[in-house]
């Protein structure tokens, strides 16, 4: 095997990898791009949603693909709840005073998995975990590409629902002209709790994915939210198509740091490319400039 | 009316008044000199990156003063969470000494113990290192701190002599090998040993490269990519848990099967989360670490103490971070009966001429040489069999015989 004959694996596995990421990300640039509230809790609910694919594996055996759905609307749920009940009286407020009352969100819910399920990773063993396709020189994780496809797929209903629903429409009308949709007799409290519960099942759906990747575990929480954060920079805060383009970009820079460079400059890497995404473009790649 | 007498102020009564005057005074002082209960403070991660070993320790920590109670020492413990951080575990190691800790035991992590140790220096407060392998740790200077566990050149040396035995005992001939490393303190340091003693070891093998990983990343897919570009015979790893965890899963999906995954001493192969993560695929694996020593009485009621507390673990698997995290207390404990006080600088004393012969860990006694550094810590070659740690080597201590090169990923049971 050389270096070049293995480079086509290592951009396949950069790219299954960041549309997960990206629909994770998708989730936090909904909701700033509507609400303008920045979720700094991200990271913490998805791998609240990792631990609940676990759960639902490991006392059903629910494959986590398929309980990405269950997942998906509960957290459409609670981020309803949670906007109707704590986030809308700090709509508008300070952006220090949103900061740490996410903040505050975060620390709860990690500190609340590490009473429950304790700092232990737990993995979802699936039967196929190990399994791979062998596509003439390529071999594919199963696992990844799976995840993958399913990212896709949500993202895809995604898009079509703000694309082609009424409900949709009104959400960007919203995000374009919030005096403008109050004027014409939109409810933007209800809006706006839609759209949360809409950001946090993607957060569910992709944390649910996740899980047949990496072992969910507490520490994981802050990393995906830094790593969240940094897909929607590039991407564009705000812009959904920004995010997956800003996941698949962060994950194929990475996995092609790691492999001709050194694996433990991975982060470095992606941190560069926000670095100069910030200069050079800080809308970033698919933002609309203020 | 009569009249009393008043006695009068003899030479004998201003002695007699003068002695028990002199004894009352120096009542307190003799309470004081009887050995006050010893405060320890255990400073481990129990939760954050490193928190599977910092539970694992925490057992160990939990059931110590039980089992020395059995020996005659009697300890007080403080049990303290640094979250894997190491700025945190600096002050954690302040709040604990401020609230009146006389000796701390801890960290685990290298980064996390060089914070304490800046801080338990200047306050005169003993630490003792019970896991924790960066090698400046004892060569520094520091005068308060003993460590009882290797340094990494130390579990390099011994793990790549005993790598020869290995091969020497099953006639395995590999040509090549990978070097993969997590790029924390501890890794880091072994890879300096590496650098440095493979050279002169005489392996029969060579090292094609060294590549340092991120403890943190999600997966080491692009890690195992670049091994399969190298394509050595054997694959010689320093991880932790979670990391060798995603190690053999994206080895098994890229197919990539080597002779065999050697640790010249490092956790992550033999931790219970390991085991029930991968399964089958967990067994063959072979780590060169220092172990307990099932033969030692303390070992026995250290093992007799863990079962009923902990039904849900196994010592087997839990021995190595339960018996060092037991013996760091032990030799806190020691010293502080033999010394007969919690003063720092005196407690600290006789911590370094501490020689415990009967302990839990293989070896011999427990001694400190002139920078508090444990020399004569061995290894043994560890490999898991049926998802247990199993002593392999040397023979005299082994209680099966190694298998190598490991059988294919496919097929395993």
């Amino acid at each position: 095997m050389t270096v070049i004959s293995l480079l086509p694996n290592v951009v396949v596995q950069g790219v299954l990898t960041g549309l997960v990421y990206g629909l994770m990300a998708l989730g936090l640039s909904v909701i700033f791009g509507v609400v303008r509230v920045v979720n700094f809790a991200h990271g913490e609910f998805t791998v609240v949603a990792m631990y609940a694919a676990f759960v639902l594996f490991s006392a059903l055996g629910l494959d986590p693909i398929v309980a990405m759905l269950p997942i998906a609307v509960a957290f459409f749920v609670i981020g309803y709840v949670l906007q109707v009940a704590l986030i809308n009286p700090f709509v508008g407020r300070a952006e220090h005073e949103q900061f740490i009352l996410l903040v505050g969100v975060a620390i709860i819910v990690v500190n609340a998995l590490l009473m429950i399920f304790g700092p232990d990773s737990r993995p979802a063993n699936l039967s196929y975990a190990f399994d791979s396709y062998l596509l003439g020189p390529l071999i594919v994780d199963k696992v990844r590409l799976y995840a993958a496809g399913a990212a896709l797929a949500v993202a895809t209903l995604l898009f079509a629902f703000f694309r082609y629903t009424r409900t949709g429409t009104a959400i960007r009308a919203c995000a374009d002209n919030l005096a403008g949709a109050a004027v014409v007799g939109l409810n933007v409290k209800r809006l706006y709790a839609l759209t949360f519960g809409l950001g946090l099942a993607c957060v569910g759906a992709s944390g649910a994915l996740m899980v047949t990747i990496a072992d969910a575990a507490p520490s994981l929480a802050p990393a995906y939210t830094l790593l969240a954060f940094t897909i929607v920079i590039v991407g564009g805060l705000g812009s959904m198509a920004g995010a997956l383009i800003g996941g698949v970009l962060i994950g194929v820079s990475e996995a092609l740091a790691g492999f001709l460079a050194a694996p433990s400059m991975k982060s470095m890497f992606s941190f560069a490319l926000l670095i100069i995404v910030l200069v050079f473009r800080p809308q970033g790649l698919m933002g609309r400039r203020a | 009316m009569a009249i009393v007498a008043r006695p009068g102020l003899t030479r004998r009564r201003v002695l007699a008044g003068g002695a028990s005057a002199a004894t009352l005074v120096a009542t307190p002082a003799l309470v004081r000199a009887q050995p006050a209960t010893l405060k320890i403070a255990v400073l481990l991660p129990r939760s954050g990156l490193y928190a599977q070993a910092g539970q694992s320790c925490h057992r160990g920590a939990l059931i110590a003063p039980q089992v020395l109670a059995q020996y005659g020492y009697k300890v007080d413990l403080v049990h303290v969470d640094f979250e894997s951080n190491v700025d945190l575990a600096r002050t954690q190691a302040e709040r604990v000494i401020n609230d009146g800790v006389h000796c701390i035991v801890g960290a685990f992590e290298s980064g996390a113990t060089t914070a304490i140790a800046q801080v338990c220096e200047p306050r005169q407060v003993p630490l003792v290192i019970h896991i924790g392998s960066a090698p400046q740790l004892t060569e520094l200077g520091y005068k308060f701190l003993v460590r009882n566990f290797p340094t990494g050149p130390m579990l390099v040396a011994n793990g790549l002599a005993l790598i020869k035995d290995l091969l020497a005992a099953t006639n395995a001939t590999p040509k090549t090998a990978v070097f993969l490393h997590a790029n924390d303190t501890f890794g880091t340091a072994q890879r300096q040993g590496m650098d440095r003693m493979f050279p002169s070891a005489g392996m029969p093998f060579q090292l094609v490269e060294s590549i340092p990983y991120d403890p943190k990343a999600q997966d080491l897919s692009v890690e195992v990519t670049k091994i399969r570009a190298i394509n050595p015979d054997l694959m010689l790893v320093v991880t932790r848990a979670a990391d060798a965890i995603k190690l053999v899963r994206d080895m098994v999906r890229q197919r990539f099967q080597p002779m065999g995954m050697i640790s010249p001493g490092s956790p992550g192969l033999y931790d219970e989360e390991f085991f029930q993560a991968l399964g089958p695929l967990a067994d063959y694996a072979v780590y060169n670490v220092p172990w307990a020593n099932p033969k030692t009485q303390m070992a026995q009621a250290l093992e007799a103490a863990f079962k009923p507390a902990y039904p849900n673990y196994r010592f087997a698997v839990e021995c190595f971070n339960v018996g060092f995290t037991f013996e760091g207390l032990l030799i806190a404990a020691d010293a502080h009966k033999r010394a007969g006080t919690t003063n720092g600088p005196e407690l600290m004393k006789a911590m370094r001429e501490t020689n415990i012969a009967e302990h839990v860990m293989i070896g011999g006694p427990i001694k400190f040489d002139e920078k508090g550094q444990n020399v004569g810590i061995p290894s043994a070659v560890m490999q898991n069999r049926s998802r247990t740690p199993t002593v392999v080597l040397p023979a005299s201590v082994a209680t099966t015989a190694p298998v190598f090169p490991m059988p294919p990923w496919q097929g395993r049971q």
